[in-house]
């Protein structure tokens, strides 16, 4: 059973790789504007991008699903949002204090999204934006730790994109970051699992071809975190990444590790200028 | 009458006869019954259900089983029933609309457990019945997920 | 954590007689009773929001009944032809029993 899926796969690769004749439907000419504010789902690639223009995964999912993130009142994420406010102001761990204490307004948090995973110094590393927020929660809050994909954590980077949404991604690669950066590259056109695919077989070498019924996007992440309708919920990008090595029938790596923090640096970069868009609305 | 799983028991006697009511009508339903003529029956009372007057929105292709936006419209209802014909159970809303209310339409969002015919019903504030029938495709994600 | 927290959107104020588009959205996995836990093998009960109310000054404008094919996080949109200036009411019941609850003011133009 599982030979055979590998032929399949390698036949179905074989097949795609050497440029298919029939072009899936692309992305769409759809615009996003959410409030008023319009959020940038199509630009110009950065230099050293194997694209020519970047598309948000919004582009590439029905009306019906676009519809949804239209209207924060229509998102379903967006109550997640509410629930990261009143972590926000309510006073946790041995300190006493809540997030507001320390950092005043939300909109002093303006900005961070887009340029997450970020340097952290002392850790000689990147961080993604859920490692730095257990770091102030146990370091200032003297609190306990939140799991990546708890209602907290989720509610939390839900809350802070949101701050950052339409501010375009742009993540720093070189100096320090340049090692997780290749990393994550790295990862990125590596082929792994029992279908022996790399994230490029879909995202890139197929972006806007369908796969079954499904309508591959570039695999972009400016939108998380995401409520995703398979997850009736909000779900990390960690966590899509382990759906994605999941479904190719790869070991995953864990939410929060370094590779995965690495290729998050990796697929950010590939999304330079894109809106964040968080919480988004996904299939 | 309210629908619920377990009032839905109750009324598999009826469901023969519902059938055989539904079948006059000339609608088809799915080949394993989930409760959906039973349904009928109870919202309807047995009385006639004519076609037409009744509007649902609703994608062609669903992106995801598991929230797939519909709207039903109709003009001059004071409640509206939905059933999905080939879910586990056949319930899925029934809407109520008042004086009050500036049309008798109403949007949500739906489970599906695959393609099917999703059905809305109309009592009429005269009484009467009316109703409409939609397919919506549903598929599977690209990699099974 | 928080608990189950309503949203609403409905016109800050309206025209007396002006038909407005209320939304309304809530928080809750809406769990059918037909999903096995995948740790214990054991069907994870039924535990869904089973009827939305909304009322004007109290008189009921939309009511659903809810079966659990309504998607996790229900979403419910729908109108009202505003008599005038009020408060509108919210009510999601709980299979369990709790009324999640939240008011809206209309004022009139």
């Amino acid at each position: 059973m599982n030979k055979a899926l590998a032929l399949i796969g390698a036949v179905a690769l074989a097949g795609t790789t050497a440029m298919t004749a029939v072009a899936g439907p692309g992305p769409d000419d759809d615009q996003l504007v959410i409030d008023g504010m319009i959020i940038v789902t199509e630009v110009a690639a950065p230099e050293g991008s194997p694209f020519d223009t970047l598309y948000s995964g919004w582009r590439y999912r029905s009306d019906e699903t676009q519809a949804l993130q239209v209207d924060d009142i229509e998102n379903p994420g967006f109550s997640a949002v509410d629930d990261g406010m009143e972590i926000w102001q309510t006073a946790a761990g041995a300190s006493g204090k809540s997030c507001a204490d320390c950092h005043g307004d939300i909109d002093s948090f303006k900005g961070l999204r887009a340029g997450m995973p970020k340097w952290n110094a002392a850790a000689g590393k990147p961080w993604a934006l859920e490692h730095w927020i257990n770091w102030s929660i146990t370091e200032h809050q003297g609190g306990e730790n939140w799991k990546w994909e708890s209602k907290n954590m989720l509610a939390m980077t839900a809350l802070i994109s949101s701050v950052s949404r339409g501010m375009p991604v742009a993540v720093q690669v070189d100096g320090p970051m340049a090692a997780a950066f290749e990393a994550g590259k790295e990862l990125y056109y590596t082929r792994v699992g029992q279908l022996d695919m790399s994230c490029s077989n879909c995202h890139e070498d197929n972006s806007g071809n369908m796969i079954r019924a499904d309508h591959l996007s570039q695999g972009q992440i400016n939108g998380f975190p995401t409520y995703r309708f398979k997850w009736q919920g909000l779900g990390s990008i960690h966590r899509r990444f382990k759906g994605c090595m999941d479904n190719i029938r790869a070991t995953p790596f864990d939410r929060g590790s370094d590779e995965f923090t690495a290729l998050e640096l990796y697929v950010a970069w590939r999304g330079t200028g894109l809106g964040v868009e968080g919480p988004s609305v996904r299939n | 009458m309210e629908l619920t799983r377990r009032n839905l028991g109750a009324m598999c006697a009826g469901v023969v006869a519902a059938a055989a009511l539904a079948g006059k009508s000339g609608l088809a339903f799915a080949a394993e019954d989930n409760g959906t003529a039973a349904a009928i029956q109870a919202f309807t009372g047995g009385a006639a259900v004519a076609e037409g007057g009744v509007t649902i929105g609703a994608p062609e292709i669903a992106e995801n089983g598991s929230t797939v936006p519909i709207e039903v419209n109709a003009d001059g209802a004071d409640a509206i029933m939905i059933l999905a014909s080939a879910n586990p159970n056949a319930g899925v809303a029934t809407f109520e609309f008042s004086t009050l209310s500036g049309s008798s339409s109403a949007a949500t969002r739906i489970r599906l457990a695959k393609t099917q015919d999703v059905i809305a019903v109309a009592r009429m504030a005269d009484g009467s019945f009316s109703m409409a029938k939609r397919q919506i495709k549903v598929t599977i994600g690209g990699c099974g997920g | 954590m928080a608990t189950v927290k309503p949203r609403v959107k409905v016109p800050k104020s309206a025209a007396v007689g002006e038909v407005i588009t209320i939304k309304t959205l809530i928080s809750h996995d809406m769990e059918t009773g037909l999903i096995k836990d995948k740790k214990t093998g054991e069907l994870i009960p039924r535990k869904i929001i089973n009827k939305f109310v909304a009322s004007f000054e109290g008189t009921p404008v939309f009511t659903a009944n809810i079966e659990p094919a309504v998607s996790a996080n229900p979403y419910f949109e729908f109108t009202m032809k505003v008599p005038g200036p009020g408060t509108m009411r919210f009510e999601w019941t709980d299979d369990d029993g709790t009324v999640y609850e939240t008011e809206k003011n209309i004022a009139v133009a």
